[in-house]
């Protein structure tokens, strides 16, 4: 391992200040989904993926990164941030005008770390398919990786890629569904039920395993052992269970933060929960 | 007026299966997907010897719009097929977000475009496809109008960095364009020089703007015909020394008169040149079935509707 699991957990600490710190700095954008990935963003860049912050946007030789549920943009912003891609000061240009660290990524701005813009639900898993696939005429053996919310799911171009990769033996991709059960409008088994995304997944021919995304040991042994099932014919599924909010007790579990900015006394409330690691921005 | 002529008939998409395949044979990193049309596309030959670079997606246009923009990441040159409506209308979202605002080097080829798609009907036949284009930024828009120009602008599209909208139709219609031609995106063609009224045309309808010609020259009119095969950018220039000899103009293309050509030549023209324009375009209609002949006829895109736009701009001249 590249850091110890307590290290790891430090930066973890850092990015949830990063994350509800950039999101009070505007009074806008998503804390619940970014606290709620903050494990599996770090593990990814901090220890599973080979990747260089000296940005190229073709990765050649690298493994890749695709956030299809864009509006998770500060837990992306923050790890891209502290692995090194851009300066931490920029953070606090979070949703702010001529900034870079648009409300959703993009590469318009030219934001090091950022290969397409996400944010309209449901694209995400094509881009990375179309990445994948280049990297397989490229004989290049690294990976695409990608990130889809659970509600997200409910967009059907999802379930066309899902359909092609397995069809395609798209091996070298992994694909992470951030299985908070949470979405604006409430919980998804009320907006429009989910159903067992085991059961679907694996019909479709995709080779499932199951994660339990807040737990920072397990989340890095599962990603490596979603790792050893690359190159075996079918792409792989990271069913990863999550809170949202997880971290700050109370937006633990609540679609209410989903897209809500915490007040100046909530900002202390959620600071002090996570000790401050690696210096604020 | 300058005399052309054609010894043969041929559908503008066999122009784009011949174009993709010269230029795959040129550059290693052109990838060619289609969503269940690779028939009616014509990449039937790219696919027969470049296999390992043809990727079929199925029905599932929003799914191949997305693995498009993927493919960039890396180096390939991915160009779609479908029809345009399919292309268009059906994926604008991912269009937009994926490969237009992520600015990625995709080339979307769009077939069957306007009513000469035919017997399918208006379901097929999308008369809005360059407008929805045009407003996306940075997207380059091209409407060839025979077989030569069309594999001619296939070929120049692999060689520009940049997203693209590349529009062409079913239909065999004359090839009257050098078949040597070299195509430079964004520069007009000279048709015909004329001085009494412009002609602006695209795609299927620069033949007819020829024919119109001829038949306006036998009534004493000397027509100026431009082909306008980029619509965006739109060669700004040609237009307006044009329009500056003759003082009117006529706009010509398969496609609804809101949000095509001729709206783009009539924004130029009002801040740049206020001149009396009329539009041979689908007047805010949809389609319905037919001959590609009997539907041009109907919804007033023949020959004889560019004659008579040419004779009212020429009574509109002060």
């Amino acid at each position: 391992m590249k850091h110890t699991i307590n290290e790891l957990e430090d930066i973890v600490s850092q990015v949830r200040r990063d994350i509800v710190r950039m999101v009070h700095g505007c009074q806008s954008g998503h804390p619940g989904g970014s606290l709620g990935c903050a494990e599996f963003l770090t593990a990814l860049y901090f220890e599973t993926m080979n990747h260089s912050p000296e940005f190229k946007m073709d990765g050649v030789g690298e493994d890749l990164f695709f956030l299809s549920n864009g509006h998770i943009s500060p837990v992306f912003y923050s790890v891209l941030a502290r692995s090194g891609y851009f300066e931490v000061s920029e953070l606090a240009t979070f949703r702010k005008l001529n900034s870079r660290v648009q409300g959703h990524p993009t590469t318009h701005e030219g934001l090091p770390g950022i290969r397409i813009a996400s944010g309209s639900l449901g694209q995400g898993m094509s881009v990375a398919i179309g990445a994948a696939l280049t990297k397989k005429l490229n004989k290049d053996h690294s990976l695409v990786f990608s990130l889809h919310g659970d509600g997200e799911l409910q967009e059907g171009q999802n379930w066309e890629a899902i359909m092609f990769a397995p069809h395609n033996k798209v091996d070298n991709l992994i694909s992470t569904i951030d299985y908070n059960g949470q979405q604006i409008d409430g919980p998804t088994e009320k907006v429009l039920s989910l159903e067992s995304l085991e059961a679907k997944f694996t019909a479709f021919g995709w080779h499932v395993i199951t994660s339990s995304g807040n737990n920072m040991e397990e989340i890095v042994k599962s990603l490596e052992y979603a790792k050893s099932l690359t190159g075996k014919g079918r792409p792989i599924l990271n069913l990863m269970s999550t809170q949202m909010g997880y971290g700050v007790d109370y937006m633990v579990g609540s679609h209410k933060w989903h897209g809500t900015a915490p007040n100046d006394e909530q900002l202390a409330s959620a600071l002090n929960q996570n000790k401050e690691t690696l210096g604020d921005y | 007026m300058k005399k052309y002529t054609y010894t043969e008939k041929k559908d503008t998409r066999s122009g784009f299966g011949v174009g993709l395949h010269e230029a795959a044979k040129l550059n290693p990193d052109i990838v060619a997907l289609t969503a269940d049309l690779k028939g009616s596309l014509k990449m039937d030959a790219f696919e027969k010897d470049f296999p390992e670079r043809f990727f079929q997606i199925g029905i599932a246009e929003a799914n191949m719009i997305g693995i498009a923009a993927g493919m960039t990441i890396g180096g390939k040159i991915p160009f779609t097929g479908t029809f345009a409506n399919f292309s268009t209308g059906r994926v604008y979202d991912q269009i937009r977000q994926s490969v237009a605002y992520s600015y990625k080097n995709v080339k979307i080829c769009a077939s069957h475009a306007g009513l000469t798609l035919g017997e399918d009907g208006a379901t097929h036949q999308i008369l809005e496809d360059i407008g929805l284009m045009k407003m996306l930024p940075g997207m380059v828009v091209i409407n060839p109008c025979d077989y030569n120009q069309t594999k001619a602008a296939t070929m120049a599209i692999a060689e520009y960095e940049g997203p693209v909208y590349l529009r062409f139709g079913r239909p065999s219609i004359p090839v009257f364009t050098d078949p040597d031609q070299v195509f430079e995106i964004g520069k007009a063609w000279m048709v015909n020089e004329g001085t009494d009224v412009t002609i602006i045309a695209t795609g299927h309808m620069v033949w007819k703007a020829i024919e119109a010609g001829e038949q306006l020259a036998e009534l004493g009119i000397d027509a100026e015909i431009i082909n306008i095969h980029t619509i965006k950018p739109l060669d700004e220039e040609a237009i307006l020394k044009s329009v500056q000899k003759t003082g009117c103009v006529v706009t010509c293309e398969e496609h609804n008169k809101f949000g095509g050509l001729g709206e783009s030549v009539a924004r130029l023209l009002s801040t740049e040149l206020p001149s009396p324009q009329e539009f041979v375009a689908v007047n805010d209609s949809f389609g319905e079935s037919g001959t590609p002949d009997q539907l041009m006829t109907k919804y007033g895109l023949d020959t004889i509707n560019i004659v008579e736009a040419v004779q009212k701009v020429i009574k509109r001249k002060k």
